[in-house]
C-alpha cells in the first residue's frame, strides 16, 4: 500500500478510460440524484447488508467511512446482492443502516443515511496503513471492547470522553452576552446550540455550525483537540450530535445525518501565517475567492468487475488513488477486472483558489494564494470576487516526479479541505459569525482608544494627525475629520421616506496646487474601504456598475464600480469638474438616497452605495477668481451641489505670518528623518482604528438640549436671510447639522449629542458657507447661491433688467419685430450701469419666458 | 579543508559534511550559512563565483555555486518542502537520514524508496521569488561587473595559487584581461564570443558541457525543446526586448524582508535538474483524473514550473539586497568603503566641473539645463511623508527639437552615466497598445510585469516629442494616469482586477518635450540651444568618443554616490529661508507659491548634494535661488514668444 508508484501502467489505462465524456457526465449527475431517490436506495441496501465482506483486503476492511455506499449508488443497485463491506468497530459507522425492519417509516439515528464527509477524509487511510506497516498497534479503540483509556492512535484523543464532553458542550453552552446577527429568535439564556438542533428539526438542513470560540470558552481542552485533530475529532462530534438529535426528535426527517460544520478557529487568521506546523489541523483563514474550477466528480469508491466470472468488488480511494486489483479473488484470472464507471461512486469537488485580502497584505509584496478542495454541498458557493472567511483542515501531499521513478519532489503540494465557508461581505453563507471587526480589536487597544477619547483636546489632536504633512486648512481637516466618523444611521422606512443619510459628502475647491489631491489620497490611503478616482478618467460605468457576460459561462455577472465598493467607505473624486455630465448624473442618487440603481441588460436591481463622497474641483479659469461666486467658478450643477454638506475653499491665504509658518513646515520637510516624523504625529495606524472603533460602536442620538440647540441654530439661520427678503437656509441644512452634530459626538466616543457638538457642528457650517457661498457683489453670506445656484441680488438684478427691458420695447410701440443688436444698444443707452451682452440675453431669455416675445436668429419677434 | 573547488563545484558535499556532523540538531542549518558566508569573505572569494548574469545556463555546472544579480519580479506562494527525510531499502530495511534543503528534488538511490510516514521526516517551509535581471540595466553595468570579476579572480587566484584547471574563471580570463581596456565600447555579442572561445578550453571541466551546444546557443531562448509548449514561453520581463535568465530563486530564510522590486544578490545552488521539465509534461498528457494535477491549470503548471533549462532554479544560500548596481562602487557603504568615499569626495568639484561641460555639450550648450539635469540624476526619494514623496525631482526638458535624433541620444548619453534606465516614448498608439502597468493573470497565477515595474532608481525617460494628436482608448487614459500617478505620487497602482495594490517606487522620470509636457512635472526647463550642429548624429556621437573611459567611470561614481548621501538643514538657515519666503511673497504674492519654496528647497538639497556638501549653506540657497530666477525667466520669455498660455 505504501508503494503508489507500482501501478503507473494501470493509472494511465484508467485515466484513458476515465476521460470518457459522456460517461462521466452521467455518474455526474448520478451522484447528484435527488434525495428522495437516495433514500430509497438506500433503503434497500441497508436490509441487504447482511455480513461484513470477507473477499476485500484488510486493510480496506479497516476503513472507517465505509458505510456510507448509499449516497450515490444507482437504482438497480438494489436487487443486487452485494454487501457492504463496513466495519462495526469504527467509530465512523454510527448510525449504521443494517437493523430496520423493513415497513415502518424511517426515522430516527438508524434510519438516516450517513453521508462521507470528503472533507476530513482522503489522508486518514494512509495513516492507519501506515500503523499496519508499523506494527500491530491497533488504531481506533472502540467503547465496547477496549475501555476508556485508549485514544485514537497518534492522538491523545479518547472517543468517549470526547463524545460526552461534547455532548455536554451541546447540551449547556449559553452564551448571554454573544450577539450574532442570526441570534434573531434565539432565547441567549437557553443553550444556544439545543435550540440550533430544534431549527434543524424545523428546517431540514442538517448542518450544526459551532462556533470555535464558543467551545473554547466551554472546554479549553477539547478545543484544542479539536483544533490539533480534527480529522479524528469531527466524526466524533458528528456522532454526538445525532445521537442528542435523533433522541430528542426520533420523527425527524433528514436528507442525512447532521454534521457538523466548526467556524472561527482562532489558530490562523492570515494566509502569510500558515507554515508546516499548521498541516492537518483545523485552521480558519480569511481571503478572497480568484478562481473556482468546474466541478470535478471524485471517485470515492470504484466498481470492478470481473471479466471471466462476473465477480465483482468494490475498491475505495486511497489517497487519490485506486489500485486496480490485479487479480480476481473469485476465479484467480489476472488482470480480468475491469472498471464499471456508473456504479462506481463519485463525490462533487471543486478546486477553488484563495488569494489574501489586500489588507492581509504587507507593502511591498504580493498576494500569497492557496488552493481549497470544496466537497459536496459546499460545491458553487462562491464566486470568483467573493471575500471569504475558510474554515477547514490544513493538507500537504508529497508530488511524485515520475511514477516510474521512485525519486519524490521534495516539494508538499498545499490546500486546505473546506469544512465551512464564510463570506465576509454577503450576511451569510454557512453559519452565523460574528462581524469581523470585532476581531480587530484587543482589549488592551479598546482601553487605549478610549482613553485616547477622554482628552479634552481629542478633536483637536485627530484633526492635526490627519494628513499632517498637509499645512494648516485646520477647518477643513475638521471637516474631513467629521466625515470619516459620519453620523447616526436612521431608519426611516416606516414612515415612508426610507433611510436618511448618515454620511458626510465634502466638496473641497480651490485653486490649482493647493493639495487637494493629496487629501484625498490621504484620506483614500486612510480608510479601508476608500476608492479614488478621478472625474478626468472615470465614466458612469466605471462608478455605478456594469453587467458582463461571462464568455466561459454565459452567465451575466454584475461587475461593481466605485461608487458600490466604497459602500461604507468614502469615494475621493479628483477632479470633479472634468467629470462629464452623463457621469454626474449618477451622483444625484447616491449622494441622497444611498444607494444605485441599474437597469440594463435584464438585470434590474438596487445597489446600496452608503458611500461619503470626498471630491475636489478646479475653478474653470485655472485661477479662482474671487470676483465670482462658488457656482461660476467651478460650473458645478447647483443640484449637485446643494448635495455636499460642507463646501471649502482651499485658497492661498495672503498673510505674513502664515508664509512664515509654511515656510518652517515645508523646511523642516527637508531635512526630518523619518523616525522623528512617526513621534510627532499620532500614528496613522491609531487614528484608523479610532475611527474604525467609533464608526461600529458609537450611535450617538440627539440629546434634548441639543436638539434645542439645533432648533435655534437652523431659525437663526432663516432669519439672517428674511430680513433681506431671502432664504438662507433650507432643511437639507439642517440636515447637514444634525450630521455634522452627531459625527463630533462620535469624535468624543459620546452616545449623546450634546451641546458642545451642536456648537463645533454650526462653527464648521458657518466656515464652509462663509468660504464657499459668499456672494461677491454683496459680501453676505447667501446659500442660494449653493441651492439654486444664483445669489438673490444677482437674480433681482436680472429681473431689474428683464423690465427695463420690456419697458423699452414697448415704449417702441407696436413693431412686431425688432433688430437685436438695435435693441442691446438702446437698452445699453437707457442704463446707467453697463451692461454686458450676456446680461443681456439673460432678460431676452426671462422675457421669452413669459411669453413676451422669442429670439430668432437676429431678430427679435413681440408675441 | 575542502579546497576552492568543492565549495564552489560541488556545495552539496560540504552541506551533506555538515548535515551528516550534526543531524539530530537542527542547527546544521546555520552552519552551512555560516560556512559559506565565511569561504565568501575570503580575497574576494564573491568574483570567484559564476554569475548567471554574464554566463549561459548551460555553461554552469548544475548544483554548483553561482550568484545572481536580480529584481524579485513577481513572489509565488511559499512552499513547504521536505527538510529532512529518510529512506528505506526495501530489501534490507536499512535507513538512511537526508537533507531536503537546497534541493528540488528528494533524492534517493535506485534501491531505496523514500519513507513518506517516516517520523524523523521534517517539514520545512520556503518561498520562491520570481527574478528577473535588473531591468534597463546599462550594458557598461553588465561589462564592468563581467570585466572587474576577471581581473579581480586573477589575481585572487595567482595568490591563492589554486590550480587553474579546477576553476571556471581562471581559464575564462585569459584572453579577456588583455582587451579589458576597451572592453567598454565592445559589444556584447563580442563578449560572448570570448565566452564560447573559452569555455570550450574549460568545457572539460564542466563535464556536461559538449561543444555542440554552442551553435544552438543563439536559438535556445527562442524555441523550446518541448512540444508541448506550444506557445513560447513568456518571461516576462518588465521591458521589452530584455535578454537574460530569469530565475526561481527559492529563499531559505527571512523572506518577508524582501519585496517586489527590489534589487538582489543572491549565491545560492544552481538547479537545472531535468527532471523538473519532465514532471510538467508527464502532468500535462493525463490531467483528467488525477487528483493532485487538477488543481492548476495549465498555464499555471507552465508559469510556477517552467522548464529548468529556461528558467533555472537557484536556492539560496546568502541574500542581500542591493542599495545601487553601480559595480564601480562598493557594495554598500559601510566603515570599509569610507576611504573609497572620502578619496573620491576630495577630487569631486573637478568632475562636477567635467560633468557639467559634457552635458552642456549634449544639451546643445545650455549650461542650465545642464545643470538641472545633474540635480535631477543625483535625485532619489529619500523619504515619504504619509503620502507625499520626499526628494522626487521629476525634470521637463522642454523645447526639444521636434523629430530629430536629439532626444534618442540624450537618452543614449543618460544610459552611459547611469546604471539602469529605459526610454519610453509616448505616441498616441503606444499609450493606446502597451499595458504600463503590471496585473494580476489569474488563469496562471502571476503577475504579469508591466513597462513600469522598474528597480530604485532607475531613469525613466519619457520622450514625448513623438506625440501627435488623438485619440487615447481606455488602456491610453489608464496608462497615461499610471505615468502621472508615478510622477506625483511616486507610486505604481498594480491591477489585481479585483482590486488595486500600491507599490510604492522610486524612479526618476526625465520628460522631453516640445512644449510643456502633459504630464505634471516637478520642474520645466526650456531648453536654448547654443548652437544647432549641422548633423546631430556625428555631433552626438563624437562627444561620447571623446570622453575617456576613465572619465565616464567617474561621471558615473559621482552620480550613483551622491544620492547615497544624508543631508540636513541648520537651524540658522531655516531662519534665513523662512525669513527669505516671506519677503518674497510679500513683493509678489501672486507667483510665488507655497509649490515654489518646494521647489527652490528641492533644488537647493541638490546643488548641496552635487558639491559634496551635506548641509545647506546660504550661499547654496541664494545660487538656488538664482537658478530658479532664471529658468522662470526662460519660461516666461517662452511664454512670450508663442503669445499662448502654457
Amino acid at each position: 500500500m505504501s508503494s503508489p508508484a507500482s501501478t503507473p501502467s494501470r493509472r494511465r489505462s484508467k485515466r484513458g478510460r476515465g476521460s470518457n465524456p459522456p460517461t462521466r457526465k452521467c455518474l455526474a449527475q448520478d451522484a447528484r440524484s435527488p434525495p428522495s431517490q437516495k433514500r430509497r436506495t438506500d433503503d434497500s441496501t441497508s436490509t441487504e447488508d447482511l455480513q461484513p465482506m470477507p473477499t476485500s483486503p484488510p486493510a480496506e476492511t479497516q476503513s472507517p467511512s465505509a458505510a456510507d455506499a448509499v449516497f450515490s449508488s444507482p437504482p438497480q443497485f438494489r436487487h443486487s446482492a452485494i454487501p457492504l463491506d463496513f466495519d462495526i468497530s469504527s467509530p465512523l459507522t454510527y448510525g449504521t443502516p443494517s437493523s430496520r425492519v423493513e415497513g415502518t417509516p424511517r426515522s430516527g439515528v438508524r434510519g438516516t443515511p450517513v453521508r462521507q464527509r470528503p472533507d476530513l477524509g482522503s489522508v486518514r487511510k494512509a495513516r492507519q496503513v501506515d500503523l499496519h506497516s508499523d506494527g500491530p498497534t491497533e488504531d481506533v479503540t472502540t467503547e465496547q471492547s477496549l475501555g476508556q483509556k485508549l485514544v485514537i492512535w497518534g492522538t491523545d484523543v479518547n472517543v468517549a470522553s470526547c463524545k460526552e464532553k461534547f455532548q455536554r458542550f451541546l447540551q449547556r453552552f449559553i452564551d448571554p452576552i454573544g450577539k450574532e446577527d442570526e441570534d434573531v429568535g434565539l432565547n441567549l439564556n437557553e443553550p444556544r446550540y439545543m435550540q440550533r438542533l430544534e431549527e434543524i428539526n424545523i428546517v431540514g438542513e442538517p448542518f450544526l455550525n459551532v462556533n470555535c470560540d464558543h467551545l473554547r470558552s466551554f472546554d479549553e481542552n477539547l478545543y484544542r483537540q479539536l483544533i490539533c485533530y480534527p480529522q479524528e475529532v469531527i466524526p466524533t462530534f458528528d456522532m454526538a450530535v445525532n445521537e442528542i438529535f435523533f433522541d430528542r426528535y426520533p420523527d425527524s426527517i433528514l436528507e442525512h445525518q447532521i454534521q457538523v460544520r466548526p467556524y472561527n478557529a482562532l489558530k490562523t487568521r492570515n494566509m502569510r501565517n500558515l507554515n508546516p506546523e499548521d498541516i492537518d489541523q483545523l485552521i480558519t483563514i480569511s481571503g478572497m475567492v480568484i478562481r473556482t474550477s468546474q466541478l470535478i466528480p471524485e471517485m470515492q469508491e470504484a466498481f470492478f468487475k470481473c471479466q471471466v466470472c462476473s465477480f465483482t468488488t468494490r475498491v475505495e480511494i486511497d489517497r487519490g488513488r485506486i489500485t486496480e486489483p490485479s487479480v480476481c479473488k473469485n476465479c484467480n484470472t489476472t488482470h480480468s477486472m475491469a472498471l464499471i464507471h456508473n456504479r462506481s461512486m463519485f463525490s462533487d469537488k471543486q478546486m477553488i483558489k484563495l488569494q489574501e485580502s489586500p489588507e492581509d497584505m504587507p507593502s511591498g509584496q504580493t498576494p500569497h494564494t492557496v488552493a481549497l478542495f470544496a466537497h459536496n454541498d459546499l460545491v458553487d458557493k462562491v464566486q470568483p470576487g467573493d471575500r471569504v472567511n475558510v474554515t477547514g483542515i490544513y493538507r500537504a501531499v508529497p508530488i511524485r516526479v515520475n511514477p516510474r521513478v521512485s525519486s519524490v519532489k521534495s516539494v508538499y503540494k498545499t490546500h486546505i479541505d473546506v469544512i465551512h465557508y464564510r463570506k465576509t461581505d454577503s450576511k451569510r453563507l454557512y453559519g452565523i459569525d460574528e462581524e469581523t471587526e470585532q476581531k480587530m480589536f484587543t482589549e488592551e487597544r479598546v482601553k487605549m482608544l478610549k482613553e485616547l477619547s477622554k482628552k479634552p483636546d481629542i478633536y483637536e489632536r485627530l484633526s492635526s494627525a490627519l494628513a499632517p504633512s498637509i499645512y494648516e486648512h485646520e477647518d477643513i481637516k475638521k471637516g474631513i475629520l467629521l466625515q470619516l466618523f459620519g453620523g447616526s444611521r436612521k431608519d426611516f422606512t416606516q414612515t415612508g421616506r426610507g433611510n436618511f443619510r448618515a454620511e458626510i459628502n465634502i466638496l473641497l475647491c480651490g485653486d490649482p496646487g493647493t493639495s487637494k489631491s493629496q487629501l484625498l489620497q490621504y484620506v483614500y490611503n486612510l480608510v479601508p474601504r476608500g476608492q479614488y478616482t478621478s472625474g478626468r478618467g472615470s465614466s458612469a460605468v466605471g462608478l455605478t456598475a456594469y453587467v458582463m457576460k461571462d464568455p466561459e459561462t454565459r452567465q451575466l455577472v454584475l461587475q461593481t464600480g466605485a461608487l458600490v465598493l466604497s459602500d461604507n467607505g468614502i469615494c475621493c473624486i479628483d477632479e470633479f469638474d472634468k467629470m462629464n455630465e452623463s457621469t454626474r448624473s449618477v451622483l444625484h442618487e447616491v449622494m441622497e438616497q444611498q444607494t444605485l440603481s441599474i437597469a440594463k441588460a435584464g438585470i434590474i436591481c438596487q445597489l446600496n452605495a452608503r458611500t461619503s463622497i470626498l471630491a475636489a474641483a478646479n475653478p474653470i479659469e485655472s485661477q479662482w477668481n474671487p470676483k465670482k461666486t462658488t457656482i461660476e467658478n467651478i460650473q458645478l450643477p447647483h443640484t449637485l451641489l446643494s448635495r455636499f454638506d460642507l463646501i471649502f475653499l482651499m485658497l492661498d491665504p495672503r498673510d505674513e505670518a502664515y508664509d512664515r509658518r509654511l515656510a518652517r513646515h515645508l523646511v523642516s520637510l527637508y531635512y526630518h528623518s523619518e523616525e522623528q516624523m512617526e513621534e510627532e504625529y499620532m500614528d496613522m495606524a491609531v487614528l484608523r482604528d479610532y475611527i474604525a472603533y467609533a464608526r461600529g460602536y458609537v450611535a450617538p442620538r440627539l440629546g434634548e438640549e441639543a436638539s434645542q440647540a439645533l432648533i435655534e441654530a437652523y431659525v437663526d439661520m432663516r432669519k439672517i436671510g428674511s430680513g433681506r427678503g431671502m432664504v438662507s437656509a433650507y432643511p437639507r441644512q439642517l440636515e447637514s447639522l444634525i450630521r455634522l452634530a452627531e459625527a463630533h459626538a462620535k469624535v468624543r466616543f459620546s452616545e449623546k449629542v450634546e451641546i458642545v457638538d451642536v456648537e463645533e457642528a454650526k462653527r464648521l457650517h458657518r466656515e464652509a458657507l462663509k468660504q464657499s457661498a459668499t456672494d461677491p457683489r454683496t459680501g453676505i453670506v447667501d446659500i442660494s447661491i449653493l441651492t439654486t445656484g444664483m445669489s438673490a441680488t444677482a437674480r433681482k438684478r436680472r429681473e431689474e433688467l428683464a423690465q427695463a427691458l420690456r419697458k423699452l420695447i414697448q415704449s417702441k410701440g407696436k413693431t412686431p419685430t425688432l433688430k437685436y443688436q438695435q435693441l442691446f444698444e438702446d437698452l445699453r443707452a437707457q442704463s446707467d450701469t453697463a451692461i454686458t451682452k450676456e446680461m443681456f440675453e439673460e432678460a431676452l431669455r426671462a422675457l421669452a419666458d413669459d411669453d413676451f416675445l422669442t429670439v430668432t436668429g437676429k431678430t427679435v419677434r413681440l408675441l | 579543508m575542502p579546497c576552492v573547488a568543492d565549495w564552489l563545484n560541488n556545495p552539496f558535499s560540504i552541506v551533506q559534511g555538515i548535515f551528516a556532523q550534526n543531524v539530530p540538531n537542527s542547527d546544521w542549518e546555520k552552519k552551512v550559512t555560516e560556512y559559506f558566508k565565511e569561504k565568501l569573505k575570503e580575497n574576494n572569494a564573491t568574483n570567484w563565483v559564476p554569475s548567471l548574469n554574464d554566463v549561459p545556463v548551460h555553461y554552469l555546472k548544475p548544483n554548483s555555486l553561482v550568484k545572481f544579480r536580480c529584481m524579485v519580479q513577481d513572489m509565488f506562494d511559499p512552499e513547504f518542502y521536505m527538510g529532512v527525510y529518510e529512506t528505506v531499502d526495501p530489501n534490507t530495511n536499512a535507513r538512511v537520514l537526508h537533507f531536503g534543503k537546497y534541493r528540488d528534488v528528494a533524492e534517493c538511490g535506485p534501491q531505496q524508496e523514500i519513507d513518506l510516514n517516516s517520523s524523523q521526516t521534517i517539514t520545512s517551509e520556503r518561498q520562491t521569488f520570481y527574478c528577473v535581471p535588473v531591468p534597463g540595466e546599462s550594458t557598461w553595468v553588465k561589462e564592468i561587473s563581467f570585466v572587474t570579476e576577471l581581473v579581480l579572480s586573477y589575481i585572487s587566484a595567482s595568490q591563492a595559487r589554486v590550480s587553474p584547471s579546477t576553476s571556471y574563471t581562471p581559464s575564462r580570463h585569459k584572453r579577456s584581461y588583455e582587451e579589458d581596456e576597451d572592453m567598454d565600447l565592445h559589444p556584447t555579442k563580442q563578449k560572448e564570443q570570448h565566452m564560447g572561445n573559452n569555455l570550450c578550453c574549460g568545457s572539460e571541466i564542466h563535464g556536461c558541457v559538449e561543444p555542440k551546444r554552442l551553435e544552438t546557443e543563439a536559438s535556445a531562448g527562442h524555441h523550446l525543446t518541448s512540444p508541448n509548449c506550444s506557445p513560447p514561453l513568456d518571461l516576462n520581463f518588465p521591458l521589452p526586448g530584455e535578454k537574460g535568465p530569469a530565475c526561481l530563486v527559492k529563499v531559505y530564510e527571512s523572506w518577508d524582508s524582501f519585496k517586489v522590486n527590489d534589487v538582489l544578490e543572491v549565491y545560492g545552488i544552481l538547479s537545472v535538474d531535468p527532471v523538473l521539465s519532465i514532471v510538467n509534461n508527464d502532468e500535462r498528457e493525463g490531467s483528467a483524473l488525477d487528483l493532485m494535477e487538477c488543481m492548476d491549470t495549465a498555464e499555471e503548471q507552465r508559469v510556477h514550473s517552467p522548464p529548468a533549462s529556461l528558467v533555472p532554479r537557484i536556492h539560496v544560500i546568502l541574500a542581500q539586497k542591493l542599495q545601487h548596481i553601480n559595480p564601480l562602487l562598493p557594495a554598500c557603504l559601510n566603515e570599509e568603503s569610507k576611504t573609497f568615499v572620502s578619496n573620491f569626495m576630495s577630487e569631486l568639484s573637478p568632475v562636477r566641473a567635467e560633468l557639467l561641460g559634457f552635458l552642456t555639450h549634449a544639451l546643445l550648450g545650455d549650461s542650465l539645463s545642464a545643470e538641472y539635469l545633474i540635480l535631477h540624476l543625483i535625485s532619489t526619494v529619500y523619504a515619504r511623508r504619509d503620502v507625499l514623496p520626499l526628494g522626487k525631482f521629476t525634470l521637463n526638458l522642454s523645447g526639444c527639437p521636434r523629430n530629430s535624433i536629439f532626444t534618442e541620444h540624450i537618452y543614449r548619453i543618460i544610459q552611459q552615466l547611469v546604471p539602469a534606465s529605459h526610454r519610453l516614448q509616448m505616441t498616441i498608439e503606444s499609450m493606446n497598445r502597451s499595458r504600463l502597468i503590471p496585473h494580476k493573470d489569474y488563469a496562471a497565477n502571476r503577475l504579469v510585469s508591466g513597462v513600469l515595474q522598474l528597480a530604485s532608481n532607475t531613469s525613466l525617460v519619457i520622450d514625448e516629442t513623438q506625440l501627435e494628436q488623438g485619440q487615447l482608448d481606455t488602456t491610453g487614459v489608464h496608462n497615461v494616469t499610471a505615468l502621472g500617478n508615478l510622477i506625483t505620487w511616486q507610486k505604481v497602482d498594480y491591477d489585481f482586477s479585483y482590486h488595486q495594490m500600491e507599490f510604492p517606487c522610486n524612479i526618476n522620470v526625465l520628460i522631453t518635450s516640445e512644449g510643456r509636457s502633459l504630464l505634471p512635472s516637478d520642474c520645466q526647463v526650456h531648453l536654448q540651444p547654443q548652437l544647432i550642429p549641422p548633423n546631430m548624429e556625428e555631433y552626438m556621437n563624437s562627444l561620447l568618443t571623446a570622453v575617456l573611459p576613465s572619465v565616464l567611470n567617474k561621471f558615473r561614481i559621482y552620480l550613483s554616490l551622491l544620492r547615497l548621501l544624508d543631508y540636513s538643514i541648520s537651524e540658522e538657515v531655516t531662519k534665513a529661508v523662512e525669513e527669505d519666503f516671506v519677503e518674497m511673497r510679500k513683493s509678489d504674492p501672486e507667483s510665488v507659491t507655497a509649490d515654489d519654496l518646494h521647489r527652490t528647497l528641492l533644488v537647493a538639497r541638490f546643488l548641496s548634494l552635487s558639491a559634496g556638501q551635506t548641509t545647506l549653506s546660504r550661499e547654496r540657497w541664494l545660487r538656488a535661488k538664482q537658478l530658479e530666477a532664471l529658468r522662470k525667466a526662460r519660461l516666461q520669455q517662452q511664454k512670450c514668444v508663442n503669445g499662448n498660455e502654457l
